[in-house]
């Protein structure tokens, strides 16, 4: 059976042009970057160029990117190296209450530390309020650390409008931009940001890389110890097959990405309009505009999540949800709480998001079989009253 | 493609697709009604009873997979069955007829033992009233 992919926020498959620009540098340019001869110096070569087209996507300089090996490493080198280094000057760090968990264990793990965090509250579609930022700034803030773009439910958050409070107090701003980096137009200067956490494989690069952007200037503590490499700030041997991969698919995502996002647009409009339509005691979760151009996220009341995503196999269909049965932690999701769903809310939500393979069929194939799962599910849910 | 939910038995899975017993009973002689702690789903178990013998059940599961195919085989389980014989179905003999359960999802199961005992319950305290 043909299985219909709606899991692009989870990962994404590697572009073909990237697999063909990454190759070479397994067993042809396969280097040391840091060696000095022809074999190092081309892998180097290659590593900066990634380097700039990386920078590029985001309106940065190179000597501004740190490669490192994903979304959560550099969430995790944002947050830690920022407070370690900034520990003389306080000990206060704000954040959401709908981040990722890498970033929300992070500040766990800082807490014990002896960090004091703030968790920001959101309204029902998920957007953390400019004005609580500026509310809870101490004279002990140092860092400020709010998501671009919410991975489960798409949600923008005002990122621009928060950059411009922490420039004023003169507060570290780190933005998790691993959802919205290759997706739409992310620029660190408009935004305002001195950190920010980005991802390959969320953009059609490979997975196992990513990179963390860190304004010129700021002094951090070096998040891996041991060598010479990315600035001294995270030492090992750069893995430069992945590198390329992720240059490549950054300069890919820059000259597709006003284009894609048009074709995705009422594709992803057709799905949040149709599935509510054909199912009632279903509503949208996340913001109706300041939203993700490949998120969909709905909760369908009386039935459980990880019961519909089987339901779905079943039909050839990958999607995702927000259940606490479907958690390795059976705690339903914390995004989707905050934005104040009871349980059974959470429950019921599903999350498909599109991408590059993404057709009209396939979304006319979802209209045309999840309602009748819906309604097989409901017929046996206790919940539903009749 | 590999299956998905590999971690499911492919009886488990049967159950999921073709639920046995859905729904509920019109004039049952017992009604369970439990819910589980762990992550909040809930699940409904109608009998009815002649002669100390459960001649039919129904279920309705609000729950993940293993919920739904842990309901499914206690409704399978528990027809034809003496009351007696019922309380000693334990979840983990309805995991082991389901070829095993993922350990995060035993606590399923546990829901359909204590659907057939509240079920089995609340038939006892109607009997003792008449
Ligand atoms: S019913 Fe929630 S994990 Fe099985």
């Amino acid at each position: 059976m043909k299985h219909i992919y709606f899991d692009y926020a989870a990962t994404t498959p590697t572009h073909p042009e990237v697999v063909k620009a990454m190759l070479p540098y397994f067993d042809e340019i396969y280097g040391n970057p840091s060696s000095i001869h022809t074999y190092g110096l081309e892998a180097r070569g290659a590593m900066e160029e990634a380097r700039s087209k990386v920078a590029n996507l985001i309106n940065a300089g190179s000597e501004s990117i740190y490669f490192c090996s994903g979304g959560t490493e550099a969430d995790n080198f944002a947050l830690k190296c920022i407070a370690f280094a900034n520990e003389a000057k306080g000990n206060h760090i704000i954040t959401s209450s709908i981040e990722h968990h890498a970033v929300m264990e992070t500040c766990k793990y800082l807490t014990k530390k002896g960090f004091k965090i703030t968790y920001l509250s959101v309204d029902k579609f998920g957007m953390v309020d400019p004005a609580d930022v500026q509310k809870s700034i101490t004279d002990k803030t140092i860092l400020i650390s709010v998501m671009h773009a919410n991975n489960e439910v798409g949600t923008i958050q005002p990122i621009a409008e928060i950059g411009k409070i922490a420039k004023k107090a003169g507060i570290y701003f780190h933005t998790d931009a691993v959802q919205t980096t290759g997706h739409i137009p992310v620029d660190v200067k408009e935004l305002g940001v001195d950190l920010l956490s980005m991802s390959s494989h969320k953009l059609y690069g490979p997975k196992g890389v990513g990179a963390i952007y860190i304004k010129k200037g700021i002094k951090i503590t070096p998040f891996i110890h041991g060598g010479e490499q990315e600035g001294r700030k995270r030492a090992g041997t750069e893995n430069v097959p992945g590198i390329v991969g992720f240059g490549k698919a950054a300069e890919l995502a820059k000259e597709e990405m006003a284009s894609e996002t048009q074709r995705l647009l009422p594709l992803r409009d057709k799905l949040i309009s149709g599935l509510p339509g054909k199912i009632d005691h279903s509503h949208l979760n996340g913001h109706p505009s300041q939203r993700l151009p490949n998120n969909v996220n709905i909760s369908f009341e009386f039935v459980e999540g990880e019961s519909m995503l089987l339901n779905l196999d079943f039909e050839g269909i990958c999607a995702s949800t927000g259940s606490a049965c479907s958690s390795a932690s059976l705690e339903p999701s914390h995004v989707l709480l905050s934005m104040g769903l009871n349980h059974e809310q959470a429950h019921g939500s599903l999350r498909f998001s599109l991408g590059r393979l993404t057709t009209e069929e396939d979304i006319d194939k979802v209209l045309e079989v999840f309602p009748p799962i819906v309604a097989g599910l409901r017929a046996m849910s206790p919940l539903v009253r009749i | 493609m590999k299956d998905a939910f590999a971690l499911y038995s492919p009886k488990v899975m049967d159950h999921c697709r073709n639920p046995r017993n859905v729904g509920a009973l019109e004039n049952p002689d017992g009604v369970g009604h439990v819910g589980n702690p762990v992550c909040g789903d809930v699940m409904e178990l109608y009998i009815k009873v002649d002669d100390n013998i459960i001649t039919d059940v129904k279920f309705k599961t609000f729950g993940c997979g293993a919920a739904i195919a842990t309901s499914s085989m206690a409704t399978e389980m528990v027809k034809g069955k003496s009351v007696e014989e019922a309380l000693a179905i334990s979840n983990k003999a309805v995991a082991e007829a389901l070829d095993g359960l993922p350990a995060i999802k035993l606590h399923c199961s546990v829901l359909a033992e204590e659907a057939i005992k509240s079920a089995i319950e609340d038939y006892q305290n109607k009997v003792k009233k008449n």
